[in-house]
């Protein structure tokens, strides 16, 4: 009988710990092997010694992180290929939350568990689409673990930001996208519904939109979004990350129509707690139906879960006679969630609070 | 039902007064009727179906969903309505049309209850999930997109060019879906007009006062009175009814009958403050919130929370509008008024005197009576003008009191918070132990609470349903305007309006106030 799951995949005080194979997946702070799932940073943490990922999360990371901070030594690993570890065989399937995503399969005497990291299994032109995988224990996220979200087809959505460009010619919108992944995708479906206007682009953005063209992703005509243009900007198409949104810098713009891309805009009282005009239901997360239909598909007898809406999901898939487990991983933010920021206090912020100012996950 | 839908999540996305206001001139001047005034009556909670109540959506939601997922999401979403327009599960194969808004209300209005949940769940086959949120609104009440009855005055004045007062005064008499009142508007009818009818009139508001320019101001100008610890309200008694309003225009007699009965056979319009009073003695804020929360007061709280009203200005003496009066003469005629008709749970609002302005500011330093807030000031000669003029009137609020407590509990909180953490238990040491002394949902900006928020759910180390008891390490300065005795409280005190001031992330938990610190505040009327 293969060693269940629970018995060599372990959850430590760093994340979870392959003990066979002597590497973290994720890990929250510096070890020495860690194997990363995909570029945002409560996943991609600077300092390990030797990272294991794909070409693009390697990239990613390097180019967020800095030269020699995302890995003294560094090992791509593509999507077909497999690897041997202490005995344990490691490969990588596509996860389709952002560009490099990878869903970490790990099978050790008969027994194979998928650790999913972040993922959606809808159609996304930025990055390969989510292959689920047969196991004996699926680890899941549960970001938006509750019926209330479902997603609608994000082309809809990017369809009612034309719509909104139509009715007010004249007022810049200003679309909140994060940096890695939400922009791109935002940008990729303008595109391909016959936008081909310059778009302008917060500086924050362009890093990323550049490791996306350097894997061949393009995104058409990008400007850098300065406050000098606000004439050019008005009727225009602006991105900028989240936090920058009803910052001093979107309130120079004329007169915007403050739209936000993600997941949790389903929720009304999200987006007008935010200020938000024009909620986008965008999101590189499954929704409901897709993490239940996806535990349907890899047929997993227990899933374990990571993060997010922990409760219901485990008791839907009970309700199915899927045993659940919440795993509590701390450190993980929900993705789309509000920008943390320090609060202007005398004194250090908690850990985690500066970085997650910078980059939202 | 799509249309009213859309107008909904606009209203509801649109924090801006102007922008409210552009979309409800829109609605009015797009709308065909009846939908168009069945739409406003609906945002101003001018609509009620007694068959139709929250607990049919819960039956619904029963029927349809897991109860567990149910709950979980209730507690996420934070509003019934709209946790059921989000996870109504679509049934395959629907393809009846989506009903009209009339046909939605005529419906609601004549339906009985027990075929209810079948139409209702019909309709909510039929609706997207924005029409579905409308629907489920329209049967719970209060929509909560920031329009009030005033609101939906101002847009049709501004509409149709005309000064708010007549729609104030057209509006008694007319009623859902306004017929009469847009064909007069329109230039097809006359004006409706109640006859004497106890309309609302818009109070006259004060500016908080900048300390520093005190010193330009001649003492002698001005009276000062006391700022109680109430609502502002407005006594309207003709000879055709009386009408208690509150400062923004909503009627409240319902909830305060025994005012409305102290109201008949007067004929006056007054300004004050609604307070529980016993004894004499201003009861805190607290008791009167009791009241409020209610529609309709039973007996024993009305008994054990008596309401009353304390007077300061009068706008109308009988019909006659002395508006236009300097305040001295105004208050000249209340006090006469008064002492004449000496009607039961009024009394008038004395003045405060005072000679110069260090010796008023030692007497607003020297109260701490849990219903006094602080003192107003008016200028002698200020006319009644409605809104908030900058210079006759101004509120000079005493100082809050702080201390730094340890956060225990947070909670997911309700409407514009929702789905986040922002309801906070916060204690202070007794002895070894953190007993919490209060609550506070406010004072914090968007980015604190984002914030506070991610905090509380990295240091969660226990739930209880939708509390989360967290780690005893964050600090809050919490403001409070006074603190009371309290039974009900483990740590036999209360604060009054609590709310974070700052976050002190640089404070160790184990440096935070004492309780002996907190019984020191104690208001000398409470202890």
């Amino acid at each position: 009988m293969p060693p269940h799951p629970e018995t060599w995949l372990k959850v430590t005080e760093a994340g979870l710990y392959c003990e066979p194979g002597g590497f973290f997946i994720d890990p929250l702070r510096p070890v020495d092997r860690a194997v990363i799932t995909h570029g945002h940073s409560d996943h991609a943490r600077p300092g390990h010694r030797a990272v294991l990922a794909t070409a693009e999360t390697l990239a990613i990371m390097t180019r967020r992180l800095g030269e020699g901070r995302a890995g003294e030594s560094q090992q791509a690993l593509g999507y077909a290929e497999a690897l041997d570890i202490g005995g344990v065989r490691v490969t990588l399937r596509p996860a389709g939350h952002v560009l490099g995503s990878a869903q970490v399969v790990l099978e050790w005497q008969g027994a194979r568990a998928v650790v999913s990291g972040d993922y959606k299994t809808r159609r996304d032109p930025t990055c390969a689409t989510f292959e689920p995988v047969p196991c004996d224990v699926f680890v899941t996220e549960a970001t938006f673990g509750l019926p209330v979200f479902r997603h609608p087809p994000a082309e809809e959505e990017i369809a009612r930001l034309l719509a909104s460009l139509r009715v007010f010619p004249e007022r810049t919108h200003v679309v909140g996208a994060y940096a890695l992944g939400k922009t791109q995708r935002v940008l990729a479906l303008l595109r391909e519904a016959g936008y081909d206007a310059p778009i302008y682009v917060h500086g924050a953005l362009t890093p990323m939109n550049e490791v996306y063209a350097s894997f061949g992703i393009t995104l058409g005509d990008l400007r850098p979004a300065t406050v000098a243009n606000r004439e050019a900007l008005a009727g225009a198409v602006v991105i900028g990350p989240p936090g920058a949104i009803q910052d001093r810098w979107a309130r120079r713009l004329s007169d915007p129509v403050v739209a936000l891309a993600s997941g949790w805009m389903r929720v009304r009282q999200r987006a007008k707690s935010r200020g938000v005009e024009l909620p986008l239901v965008i999101s590189d997360h499954a929704d409901w139906d897709e993490l239940n239909a996806t535990l349907d598909a890899v047929a997993a007898p227990e899933v374990w879960v990571t993060h997010g809406a922990e409760d219901a999901l485990i008791h839907a898939a009970g309700l199915r006679g899927i045993r659940g487990r919440a795993l509590h991983l701390v450190g993980r933010g929900d993705e789309d969630e509000a920008v943390a920021e320090a609060p202007s206090v005398a004194g250090s912020a908690p850990d985690g609070a500066r970085e997650a100012t910078e980059e939202p996950p | 039902m799509k249309r009213f839908a859309d107008l909904l999540e606009r209203l509801v996305l649109t924090p801006a007064r102007n922008t409210k206001l552009a979309h409800l001139k829109d609605w009015i001047a797009t709308e065909p009727d009846p939908d168009r005034g069945i739409g406003l009556a609906a945002l101003t909670g001018e609509l009620s179906f007694d068959a139709a109540k929250a607990g049919l959506i819960r039956t619904l939601a029963a029927e349809r969903t897991d109860p567990v997922l149910f709950a979980l999401s209730y507690d996420f979403v934070g509003d019934l309505a709209e946790t059921v327009s989000l996870m109504w599960p679509a049934r395959e194969g629907v393809n009846e049309a989506a009903p009209s808004l009339a046909a939605v209300a005529r419906t609601l209005a004549t339906t009985s209850r027990g075929e209810l949940p079948g139409i209702v769940a019909a309709w909510l086959d039929t609706l997207d999930a924005s029409s579905r949120f409308a629907l489920l609104k329209l049967i719970t009440g209060g929509m909560r997109v920031g329009v009030s009855a005033r609101l939906v005055k101002v847009a049709l004045a501004e509409r149709y060019g005309i000064d708010v007062a007549e729609i104030e005064e057209a509006w008694p008499a007319v009623a859902p879906p306004y017929t009469a009142l847009f064909d007069w508007l329109e230039g097809r009818g006359p004006q409706p007009r109640g006859v004497d009818a106890p309309v609302f009139r818009p109070p006259m508001l004060a500016n908080p006062l900048d300390e520093a320019e005190l010193a330009e101001f001649d003492p002698r100008e001005f009276r000062a009175e006391w700022k109680w610890d109430g609502i502002r309200v407005q006594c309207v008694a003709t000879r055709t009814g009386a009408k208690l309003w509150s400062r923004g225009g909503e009627e409240i007699g319902h909830a305060f009958p025994e005012i409305v009965e102290a109201m008949e056979g007067l004929e006056a319009v007054l300004d004050g403050e609604l307070l529980v009073l016993r004894e004499g003695v201003v009861a805190p804020f607290s008791d009167l919130q009791q009241r409020l929360n209610r529609k309709a007061p039973g007996a024993k709280l009305m008994r054990e929370h008596p309401a009353h009203v304390r007077l300061y200005d009068m706008l109308f003496e009988g019909t006659g509008d002395i508006r236009g009066l300097g305040f001295d003469a105004r208050r000249e005629r209340l006090e006469t008024w008064l002492a004449r008709e000496a009607p039961a749970r009024m009394d008038l609002s004395p003045l405060v005197p005072f000679s110069s302005w260090e010796e008023l500011a030692a007497i607003r330093a020297g109260a701490r009576e849990a219903g006094i807030e602080g003192l107003m000031l008016k200028r002698a000669d200020s006319p009644y003008v409605a809104g908030r003029p900058k210079g006759p009137w101004f509120k000079w609020k005493r100082d809050p009191l702080t201390l730094d407590a340890v956060l225990m509990y947070a909670q997911r909180g309700h409407g514009k918070r929702s789905s986040f953490y922002s309801d906070y238990t916060f204690g202070v040491w007794r002895g070894e132990e953190l007993v919490p002394v209060g609550k506070a949902y406010s004072g914090f900006t968007d980015k604190e609470l984002a914030w506070l928020d991610r905090w509380i759910r990295n240091n969660t180390i226990g739930r209880f349903g939708p509390v989360r008891e967290v780690e005893k390490a964050l600090v809050l300065e919490v403001a409070f305007d006074a603190a009371q005795r309290s039974s009900r409280h483990r740590s036999g005190v209360a604060l009054r309006f609590p709310r974070i001031s700052r976050i002190r992330t640089d404070k160790p938990a184990a440096e935070a106030d004492r309780i002996e610190a907190v019984l020191a505040l104690l208001d000398p009327a409470g202890r």
